[in-house]
């Protein structure tokens, strides 16, 4: 039940509150990621996760142990998008249920924070005007990517 | 000693290649990183960038041994 995931299907808002449902919490909060239309001033019309599945596995179970341990989770659940993805679509979905609400929404947000900064995971982000990028990585490769960072 | 290295997203383009077996004196990766980006012209800093040995997270400083995987990976981006 506490299981962290990588999908290349579409993530349904509802199947982690089905998962984590139990009688003993009084509280579940959710965040769902979405894929926006803008980022940096440039319109985006898609993106594309590239997960090296092994180690993100490894180390999302990680985040997801040391959440339920830290708070004193009930349950703890996370699914991340891989592949080419649309905006509007659910890129990270993130649950919680505990007892009280306030653990809650602590472990919900240390959870998609440390997603955010530990899984190797890379977003390219595809243009309206034709560009792609791969975000946070502009000094990566100087080739193609022109602009000051 | 030889260490197989993998690149990842925009290192992997950058690179031009998904991996290679190098042969190397390189004592840790942040020395390996540099060997490959004096053969790879487009790599570039790995500042911020994140470090795996045999599909552990590591330390860039970390010691390496011969036959190791070297996975290097940009800063990374999900959520």
């Amino acid at each position: 039940m506490n299981s962290f995931e990588v999908t290349s299907g579409t993530i349904e808002p509802w199947i982690l509150r089905e998962r984590l449902a139990d009688r003993a919490c009084g509280a579940y909060v959710q965040f769902e990621g979405w894929v926006r239309d803008h980022n940096e001033g440039q319109r985006v019309l898609r993106l594309e996760y590239e997960v090296y599945e092994p180690l993100a596995l490894k180390e999302g179970q990680k985040i997801i142990d040391e959440a339920v341990e830290r708070f004193g989770l009930n349950h703890a659940a996370a699914i991340h998008r891989s592949g080419l993805i649309e905006l509007g679509d659910i890129a990270v979905l993130v649950g919680v249920s505990t007892p009280h609400r306030g653990e809650a929404f602590e472990a919900c947000r240390y959870v998609i924070d440390q997603l955010k900064v530990r899984l190797p995971i890379w977003k390219k982000e595809y243009y309206a005007n034709g560009a792609a990028e791969w975000v946070n990585c502009q000094r990566c490769a100087e080739a193609g990517h022109p602009h000051e960072p | 000693m030889k260490i197989h290295v993998r690149y990842f997203a925009a290192f992997r383009e950058a690179a031009g290649t998904a991996g290679e077996l190098v042969e190397t004196g390189a004592s840790t990766p942040a020395a390996l990183f540099r060997e490959c980006a004096g053969r790879h012209a487009n790599l570039q800093t790995y500042s911020a960038s994140l470090v795996a040995i045999n599909d552990e997270m590591a330390d860039w400083e970390q010691p390496l041994a011969d036959g190791d995987e070297v996975l290097f990976f940009p800063p990374v981006a999900g959520g």
